[in-house]
Parts: C-alpha cells; structure tokens; sequence
C-alpha cells in the first residue's frame, strides 16, 4: 500500500507539488492522471525515495520513505520515464544487475531472471544488448528489472510511452495480473483513455494539487460529466496538456 | 562491501564493451604515447648524430688574404667555399639565408698580422637562427684557436715561455652517465604516463556519472537499497582499474619501444628493466584514487556527455600543471616539493629513469599525500551524490 499524506515539494522558485493527498490500496490499480507538468513525476519521485519531500509524508506499506528510505526501498519496483536501461549490458545482465543490488542471492537472482524473461515473453532479445532494442523490448527488461526482487508496490510513470498497441496490450495483462496476485499498482499517465481503461481508482492531479479521487465512475458523477475527460477538463478548467 | 564490488564489475563490464572508453583506455595512451617518445628520441638522436659528422661550410670573401687561416679551419672540418661579395651583399646573403655562415677577411688583414697588431676578420652570422648559432660557436672558437698558436709562436720568439699568459686553465669534467643523461631527454615520459592513465579512466568517468544521468538510468539506480556512497566509491574504483590498466600498458609499451630504439647516437642510455617498470608503476599508481575522483567529481557536476567531454579535456592538463612550473622553475625533489601530487610522481619517474632512488620517508610522503588526498574527493562525490540535485 501506498500512502501520501501532504506532499510538498519545490524546486526554487517553482512549486512541483503543493498538496497532494492520496492512497494507492492493495490489489488495485491507482491511476495517477494530470495533464504534462501536473506534478506527477515529481509526486512518484518521492514515493520512491528519489527525492525527499519539503514537507508531508510518503509511506510504503507504512514505512515512512524518510524515516527508513532502503526499507521503503525493498518494498517498491520502479519503471521510470525513462526506461534507463544499460545499452552495453543485455536484457538479462540489466535484469541480473539490480536483482543482485537487491542483494538476491546468485541462484535466486538466476532462476528469477529467467521467470520473468518468460513472463514477459523477452525470450528472443534476453541475451542480446539493450543497444538497438525497440521501445517495447526497452519497456520490457525495465519492468522486469523493476519487478526482479517481487516488490509488494509497484511505480510506473507513464510507461506506455511510445508503445504501440500490441505492447500496450501485453502490459495491461501484466498489470493485471500483478493486480490479482495482490500488488499495489500506481501508474501515472496523461493519456484519459488508458487510465479508464485500466484502473479502478483515479487521482486527478493537477497544479500540484489533488481535484478529485474515486472510481472513473464516481468521479463522472461527481462533475455531472458523461465521459470521463468531460470531467476532466471541467476539474481542472482547461483541456491543456490532454491527449 | 559486496554492493561496492556489484557496481564496480558492472561498471568495469560495461566499459570493457564500449568500444569509445576500450580505444582510449587501452590504444590510445599505451599506443601512441611510446610511439611518439621513442619516435621523437631517435629523431632527436638522429640529428645530433648528423650535426656531429656535417661538415661546417663557411663562405669565405678574399681567401687569399689568409691562406694560413684558411688551411687551420679546413683541418678542423669547416668547409670554405670562396666566394666575391661586397659588404652589404655578404650581409643580405645571410639575412636571407643563402649562406649560413660568411668570413670576410680585410684587405690589411696580412699587413696587419705582420704589424704584429690585432687583425680583425668579419663572421657575419644571423642570430634569429639557433642552429647557425652552433657552427657560430664553432667557427668562432676555430679561428681564436688559430690566434693563439700565433701568439704561442709569437712569445717563442722572444723567449718567453706561453704558459705565462694562461694563468688559470678551466677543465670541465662532465660527471654524467649516459642513463642520467636520458632523464632529461626522457622528462617528457612524465607527461605521457599522466595523460594516458587519465585517458585511461576518462570515459569510464563520464559513461558512469553524467553518461548514467542522461540516459535516465541513474533515478532507477537510485531507488535500489543500497546506500548512496557506496554507488559513487563502486564507480570510482571501476575508475581506478582502467587507470591502472592504462598505467601499466603505457610503461610496458614504453619500456618496449625504447628498448628497441637506437640511441647511442645521442650519447644516451636507457635502462628499462622490468624492476624499472615496476617501481614506476608502484610510485605513479597512488595517484590513481585522486585523478579518478577528480574526474569523477567534475563529471557529476556536468549536465551532459558531451559538457563532461570539454571539461574533462580541460581538466587532463590539471595535473601537468605542476609538471610545467616545475620545469620552468627548476624545482628538485625536496620534502616540500614531494607532497604535491602529480609533482611527485614526476620525480619518482625520472629518479626510476636515472638509476636513483629517493629517501623511503620522501616516497612515502608522496604515497601518503595522494592517496589521503585521492579519499578525501571520493568522500566529496559521495556527499554530492546526497544532493537531489545529481538527478539533473
């Protein structure tokens, strides 16, 4: 489970996140929505410990990500905007790498990798150089290498980036699947479709503030909206910075 | 400990891949660095051989006012060419450099001899030029020479004995062998083995800080449990291996090279053994922790591949700072001198090359000085590596 209480944090003069409030529950997809420079990455960087919040609380499954950072740490898999990957290493050295900064032991970090290259259907690009790979292969080894120690939460911002359909496809059943089995999924994203497709919890995030939160559904009910972008735009004023 | 190790075999893994970071690290420095010493030593060994053996044409006006004269300096190798030029002529001839070196002999030049009064001859000579100002010395100390077998003569005839005019006699007694003399043909070895072991771990430096930054794998990084510091000295010391690597490739290539080019031309002598070899590279390597860490710390400030490219080209020249005041100043190894860093192995290079040895306590010094130094901007990085700001 995740949890922000409050969340602060400015960057000079800008404010990223003024205050934003939310919980991501076990066994649920969490959508993060907002158009582009709502506060999302900003919001996501501090629930994994990247960046420290001015003020304001981020728990993972009620570790406060200040107060014991590598134990928050432990508990979360990250797939970042960028997937940022090493193009010089192959899909399953990245894979081997972070499972062994995970500290798994070396038969567990082996037979993990191969689940997970199985899993995600990686198995013709696993032992070729990340250098030269698609989008999808690169969205891929970074969701295996972001799952390789079974994190209980899982972060993704905006990871379907420049995917095409058929990979969209393969990472909405993943998603699903990680879902059922129990995980918490947070996933950020500027794209309405996807986030009404895919979660059962939204978070309209905009300004650095939190508009609205619930189920797609409640929260078209609660603008008086027909569709869920109608809603959207009405919370946040504008269509900018929609798709 | 086990996660420094992790980064540090990741690192040094993915840089052995990288054909930019393999070329510099293990071609370039190791390579073209003896390549170029040893080629530059025998050209230089070369020319000296050939300046020894030239003969030194001199062009002479009025030969036949000083036949004398003449027959001395071409028994002692100078080469006269008679030639019929006016003054001004003579003088335009060397300014333009037509001829080299012009003798005019006087029209009284034989009366004057016989007057028993100085005769004057006439060497015009062009300053600006350094090698004619060799033969100057030559011709000039020839034609002096030939003076005093005349006065010898001279005082002879009188009954005198010549020793009563050298009252004091000046004997020079060069006590330098031929393998000190290398030292300071050498010096410039200093240079090439500082810039090929920074070469050495200059991409390794970048790839792993701003190169990791850009291409956004270091937030990942980042969200992994372990602590910070540990990231940065796992780096870094994947930055001293390739040094290290480079440093001892360049002195193995090098010792090879020199002993494979003919310098006895130059008078002289290079011992490089691999004792030699291995005393350079444990006086040169302390430095390795702090030349990694400066580049490390440089490249983590910069916001890009290409701006820790220029900066770390900058930087390189840093450390043959201290080389080049030294050199200029004339510094010499002291207690003070062998706590800078760079300096130092400087020092301990040339000692190596020369056959000497320098006090222990003094190598210590210096062993001590860059490595306390080296940790203390690895501590640095790894406080860097707190800030928020390294996400860029």
């Amino acid at each position: 489970m995740i949890e922000a209480r409050q969340l602060r944090k400015s960057f000079g003069a800008v404010e990223a996140v003024r205050d934003v409030s939310f919980t991501a529950p076990d066994g649920r997809i969490t959508g993060l929505l907002g158009p582009n420079g709502a506060g999302k990455s900003t919001t996501l960087r501090m629930l994994s410990t990247i960046l420290a919040p001015q003020s304001g609380t981020a728990l993972i499954d009620g570790v406060d990500t200040r107060a014991d950072p590598l134990a928050a740490r432990r508990a979360i898999g990250v797939l970042t905007h960028q997937s940022g990957l090493y193009p010089n290493l192959t899909a399953r050295e990245n894979i081997l790498y972070f499972a062994e900064l995970h500290g798994m032991p070396r038969p567990e970090r082996l037979q993990r990798a191969d689940e997970l290259i199985e899993q995600l259907d990686m198995r013709e690009f696993a032992v070729r150089r990340v250098k030269g790979f698609s989008q999808g292969q690169r969205i891929k080894t970074a969701l295996a290498r972001a799952l390789v120690h079974r994190p209980k939460n899982i972060l993704l911002d905006e990871p379907t980036n420049g995917l095409d359909v058929m990979a969209v496809r393969n990472l909405r059943a993943l998603l699903y699947r990680l879902r059922d089995s129990g995980h918490c999924v947070l996933f950020s994203s500027h794209v309405m479709q996807e986030i009404a497709w895919l979660c059962e919890e939204v978070v309209v995030i905009a300004g650095g503030r939190v508009l609205a939160t619930g189920t797609p559904d409640a929260i078209r009910e609660r603008a008086g909206a027909a569709h869920l972008e109608d809603a959207f735009v009405s919370l946040i004023g504008d269509a900018e910075g929609l798709l | 400990m086990r996660t420094i190790w992790t980064i540090f075999r990741k690192e040094f893994l993915e840089n052995l891949r990288d054909r930019r970071t393999l070329t510099t690290a293990l071609l370039l420095g190791p390579v073209l660095g003896p390549l170029m010493l040893s080629g530059l030593l025998q050209f230089v060994a070369q020319r000296e051989q050939e300046r020894l053996d030239k003969p030194l044409p001199v062009a002479v006006v009025h030969a036949e006012r000083a036949p004398n004269l003449l027959s001395y300096l071409k028994g002692y190798g100078v080469e006269v060419t008679a030639v019929t030029l006016s003054d001004e002529a003579a003088q335009q001839a060397v300014q333009s450099r037509q001829q080299r070196l012009v003798l005019a002999i006087p029209e009284d030049f034989g009366a004057l001899l016989a007057a028993q009064s100085p005769a004057p001859v006439y060497l015009y000579y062009d300053a600006a030029n350094l090698d004619d100002a060799r033969s100057l010395r030559r011709v000039t100390s020839l034609v002096t020479q030939y003076g005093q077998t005349i006065a010898q003569l001279r005082l002879l005839a009188r009954g005198v004995d010549p020793a009563v005019i050298v009252p004091v006699i000046v004997q020079g007694i060069d006590v330098s062998t031929p393998r000190s003399r290398a030292g300071t043909v050498l010096g410039m070895l200093s240079y090439i083995v500082m810039f090929a072991m920074l070469l050495g771990g200059m991409y390794l430096a970048i790839d792993a800080t701003a190169g990791e930054r850009e291409r956004g794998s270091l937030e990942p990084l980042l969200t992994t449990p372990i602590a910070r510091a540990h990231i940065v000295y796992g780096k870094i010391l994947a930055c001293c291996a390739f040094m290290l690597i480079s440093l001892v490739l360049t002195l193995s290539t090098t010792a090879f090279a020199l002993s494979h080019t003919r310098l006895d031309g130059a008078g002289i002598a290079v011992d490089f053994n691999p004792s030699v070899v291995l005393h350079m590279i444990a006086t040169t390597a302390p430095f390795i922790p702090l030349g990694a860490g400066l580049m490390t710390l440089i490249a983590s400030f910069t916001r890009s591949y290409r701006e820790a490219q220029s900066w770390l080209g900058l930087a390189m020249l840093v450390p043959t700072l201290p080389l080049a005041i030294a050199s200029v100043l004339g510094l010499k190894p002291s207690l003070a001198t062998m706590a800078i860093p760079s300096l130092s192995q400087h020092f301990q290079l040339m000692a190596a090359l020369r056959g000497e040895t320098l006090p222990l306590a003094w190598m210590l010094l210096s062993a001590g000085v860059c490595l306390l130094a080296g940790f203390f901007v690895c501590w640095i990085v790894s406080r860097l590596y707190q800030r928020e700001a390294i996400l860029g």
